[in-house]
């Protein structure tokens, strides 16, 4: 039978071949909690007295969300997850080593890999071709103590892009519009697998910014191949014997298909508060901005702030606007600083902050005041989001971002390519 | 089992960012006073008026966004005896079912703010005894019906030590 990547996936751990919608249970090979979801899945693996990690090494345990803590609640949960990994062996990332999807694909998941993660972005590492999924605490607390884990097979929609990016256009257009043309429970249950030749041509990073967004169309996962883009992004880990190829079969049976020319794109934002509510960066052109925050599981990437940097670079950012630049892990901070971004960054007016995901998630680091807008390069603007319900979230590429730093406004980016 | 309690209706698209705000990380430890703020973004007046029993009654998407299980938590913590929406967002049905929420998809267009309702968990039904009207949810799927009557996944592990779906 042919099959889409996440029955493939599914089907290699399982020992035989599945459909959409049958129930599996099956191994897991990377579990991951967080510092906002992590106390709660060791309270439940206490309370069944099945405080263990069968699969220490790709356990990991993140302190990125409140990083540092910025109260001791917090500090007392960052305890909870430093001593569960000191018991058990457990790999804990400490709160200068990135946010927790950035982290995954640069030391811990494979092509290949069942993935979950005890948050909702988990569905990044799809990027790297591995059924990648986010599962509440005591799922994934389960799957750390059993290595196992239980699934419905998905039904897969496959989004096929032909061309290319023009000029100011990056992978977070793409999918900012398709998930405004498909809308945010367009694909709830089902696995994303997005394919065609505008595929192949892009980088890693554009790769990881669209499967980091599958969940905001609602899918359990968002699915690429493994191939030789895949495995030189690994050979740059340190990681080239991770990689193994992963294809769907050309026949294989898709649920639904949608189509998008990437060079038919055009720079799209999301309006509050909604990500499907989106509009193109020129329809939005003019809203005052308060705040712009770069950075994020979405983009805080070496290419998303070599973009940025790239506009910002000997201008100023609006007097009005203020600008936070978060890189994503300690690897791309360290990257951003040899290359000379950070100090691009701080002289044109922003503050550039360690790495995290507190701003985003509205912990601390950014906070938005009543009445205030800021325009981020996050996945959520929800209400509430960056720890405000009486504030407006809009969301973009970091080019967009950049560009309407400096105007104070949000503007289509292409105003400044020239 | 039947459940009795009052309708509350929220819209299309409540988050977990709604039920749960991120301002309150802090007390994701302390779920008894997390639950004091449940869904406050949707309704400030409904953690302080709702009676336990009463159901969180919604459209469309109910749940989206992060993986936060606190969110079903502190909705059942609070006393919600059920959620009713068109349909759910995946990881929040999911989490409900693991923590012991019952979670019940049908069209809620007809159900009014303050309704009193009465739903049959085995039958499959809902009786709103305000208007008369009786609605009628499709059934959980036969692998979350085991997790929900074992009480939730934690339960379920206790009773067999392993999944038994």
């Amino acid at each position: 039978m042919a099959s889409t990547l996440a029955e493939k996936i599914i089907a290699a751990h399982v020992g035989r071949e599945v459909s959409p919608g049958e129930i599996v249970v099956t191994g897991v090979d990377v579990a991951a909690l967080q510092d906002g979801t992590g106390p709660l899945a060791l309270q439940q693996l206490e309370e069944l007295d099945m405080l263990r990690a069968v699969n220490p090494e790709k356990t990991i345990l993140f302190i990125d969300h409140a990083a540092p803590s910025p109260r001791k609640e917090l500090s007392n949960a960052h305890k909870s997850l430093r001593d569960f990994a000191a018991a058990t062996g457990a790999v804990l990332s400490e709160i200068n080593e990135g946010v927790c999807h950035q982290r995954l694909v640069e030391s811990f998941s494979s092509p290949g890999d069942i993935v979950i993660g005890a948050d909702s972005h988990t569905c990044t590492s799809g990027a790297l071709g591995a059924f990648a999924t986010g599962m509440g605490s005591t799922d994934v607390a389960i799957g750390i103590a059993t290595g196992k884990t239980w699934l419905k097979v998905p039904e897969t929609m496959l989004v096929n892009v032909s061309g290319s990016f023009g000029e100011g256009v990056y992978a977070k257009d793409l999918i900012l519009y398709l998930i405004g043309e498909i809308g945010a429970d367009g694909a709830t249950y089902m696995a994303l697998e997005f394919a065609g030749p505008g595929v192949e041509a892009m980088t890693m990073s554009d790769r990881l910014t669209i499967a980091n967004m599958a969940v905001e169309a609602g899918a359990k996962t968002g699915l690429f191949a493994a191939d030789e883009k895949t495995a030189a992004f690994l050979e740059e880990q340190g990681r080239a014997g991770d990689f193994k190829e992963i294809a769907a079969d050309p026949d294989a049976d898709y649920s639904h298909t949608f189509a998008i020319d990437a060079g038919e794109l055009v720079p799209m934002v999301s309006a509050p508060h909604t990500v499907d509510n989106t509009v193109t960066a020129a329809e939005a052109s003019g809203r005052k901005l308060d705040q712009v925050y770069i950075g994020t599981c979405t983009n805080g990437r070496i290419e998303d702030l070599r973009v940025a940097a790239g506009i910002l670079r000997g201008r100023q950012r609006n007097p009005s606007t203020r600008l936070i630049v978060t890189p994503g892990s300690r690897s791309v901070y360290l990257k951003a600083a040899a290359e000379g971004l950070l100090a691009d960054f701080v002289e044109a007016g922003a503050m550039v902050t360690g790495t995290g995901c507190g701003a985003c998630v509205g912990v601390h680091g950014g906070i938005l005041g009543d009445g205030e807008v800021c325009l981020a390069t996050q996945n959520r603007n929800f209400q509430g989001r960056m720890g405000n319900a009486e504030a407006f979230i809009y969301l973009s590429s970091p080019a967009t971002a950049a560009a309407s730093a400096i105007a104070g406004k949000i503007v289509d980016p292409r105003e400044f390519s020239g | 089992m039947i459940l009795k309690g009052r309708a509350w209706i929220f819209g299309d698209g409540i988050s977990t960012d709604h039920i749960a705000p991120g301002r309150y990380f802090h007390l994701r430890t302390n779920l008894p006073e997390l639950a004091k703020h449940v869904l406050e973004d949707a309704n400030a007046d409904f953690a302080s008026e709702m009676q336990p029993g009463d159901f969180v009654v919604a459209g469309r998407n109910f749940g989206l966004g992060s993986s936060r299980e606190h969110a079903p938590r502190i909705i059942k913590l609070a006393g919600v005896s059920a959620v009713l929406a068109q349909s759910f967002a995946r990881i929040f049905f999911r989490n409900s079912i693991n923590v012991g929420l019952p979670v019940l998809e049908l069209d809620t267009s007809s159900i009014s703010q303050g309704d009193e309702l009465e739903v049959d968990l085995e039958a499959g039904a809902v009786r709103n005894l305000t208007s008369g009207e009786t609605l009628s949810f499709a059934p959980l799927p036969a692998v979350m019906v085991k997790i929900l009557d074992d009480g939730g996944l934690v339960e379920h592990f206790r009773k067999h030590g392993d999944f038994n779906l």
